[in-house]
């Protein structure tokens, strides 16, 4: 609530999710997304978790149109 | 006196993603899809190591249904950490409301996770790109994402501190002007790449990469507008029962 940088006169009338309440969600489902991003963009290409061509070949075409280096 | 539940918003932004993973989808195969095979057609007239019957997943899976799995996670990942970001950022970058909260956010993504890193990596068509050197361009493509995204906050932070000297509109130059100075000496002192074969056809190469260029700033769009659209209808007290219904319809 002592947040200065909040105008009281906004008209959000917004108040912000303390860094606590917020780092548990922020750790697990940020690791979450980015393991996802991390199997569309980049498994199998540069590094590879899984042997095989599969999971490259199945994504192929999104990740040459989403713009990551693909082979 | 709105406390914000951040499982409300991630619903939301995952829900935002999907919408704006479908959209950029069509845009992908629609836009993209035609230049992904011509440019697979030249590859397979030079060399003949692509070709064969030992395919893994044939063409019209990677256009359809790889395509679709590609896009749409990832606009699903990305719609879930940006709502993450915004959990972060309501109430605490400026007397933003949810809306505008949701099109800073979608625009900065946008800049920073592809437009900053795509003009010094951008991104290629197959039978362009060197296999040998993958590993190094994925790194750098990875790093490039990351100092961009990291720079970024701190011209935000650093734009918020000036401000009360500064105002705000001179606070914000300066930090886009140091933004831009620190992304312009990565882009100086970073390897570059130039691995386009002789024989590619600059037109091809040129429509590949603005077909890229607009399934992310459809996907991004998308996203600012959805999201903007649902958390305003979550969060704005004006909008009158908007906030219990929106929960059960969505949650």
């Amino acid at each position: 609530m002592a947040q200065s940088a909040v105008p009281a006169t906004g008209t959000s009338g917004i108040t912000p999710i303390s860094a606590k309440a917020l780092a548990p969600w922020a750790v697990f489902f940020g690791i979450l997304m980015l393991v996802l991003l991390y199997f569309v963009g980049a498994e199998q290409g540069a590094t590879a978790l899984i042997s095989g061509e599969g999971v490259h070949e199945w994504v192929h075409d999104g990740r040459h149109l989403l713009g990551f280096p693909c082979h | 006196m709105n406390s914000i539940s951040v499982r409300a918003l991630l619903v939301r932004g995952m829900l935002a993603g999907l919408i704006a993973g479908a959209l950029a989808l069509a845009v992908a195969y629609f836009l993209g899809e035609s230049q992904v095979d011509a440019a697979i057609a030249l590859e397979e007239a030079h060399s003949h190591d692509h070709g064969g019957g030992e395919e893994l997943v044939s063409r019209t899976m990677q256009a359809t249904g790889g395509l679709a799995t590609g896009v749409l996670v990832f606009g699903v990942a990305a719609g879930g950490i940006a709502a993450l970001v915004s959990c972060y950022a309501l109430g605490r970058i400026g007397d933003f409301g949810p809306r505008a909260t949701a099109s800073l956010i979608a625009g900065a993504a946008l800049l920073t996770v592809y437009v900053v890193p795509f003009l010094k990596y951008p991104a290629n068509p197959p039978a362009v790109g060197n296999p040998d050197t993958i590993g190094k361009r994925t790194a750098l493509f990875f790093l490039m994402v990351a100092l961009s995204v990291l720079l970024a906050v701190a011209a935000v932070i650093i734009g918020k501190r000036l401000a009360p000297r500064l105002g705000n509109w001179n606070a914000s130059i300066a930090a886009a002007a140091g933004f831009i100075l620190l992304i312009g000496l990565a882009y100086a002192f970073l390897p570059s790449f130039d691995e386009v074969g002789k024989g590619f056809p600059a037109g091809l190469l040129w429509e590949f990469r603005l077909s890229t260029l607009a399934v992310q700033a459809t996907l991004w769009s998308t996203f600012g507008i959805v999201f903007g659209y649902l958390t305003e209808r979550l969060l704005t007290p004006g909008a009158p029962a908007a906030t219990t219904r929106t929960a059960s319809a969505v949650g």
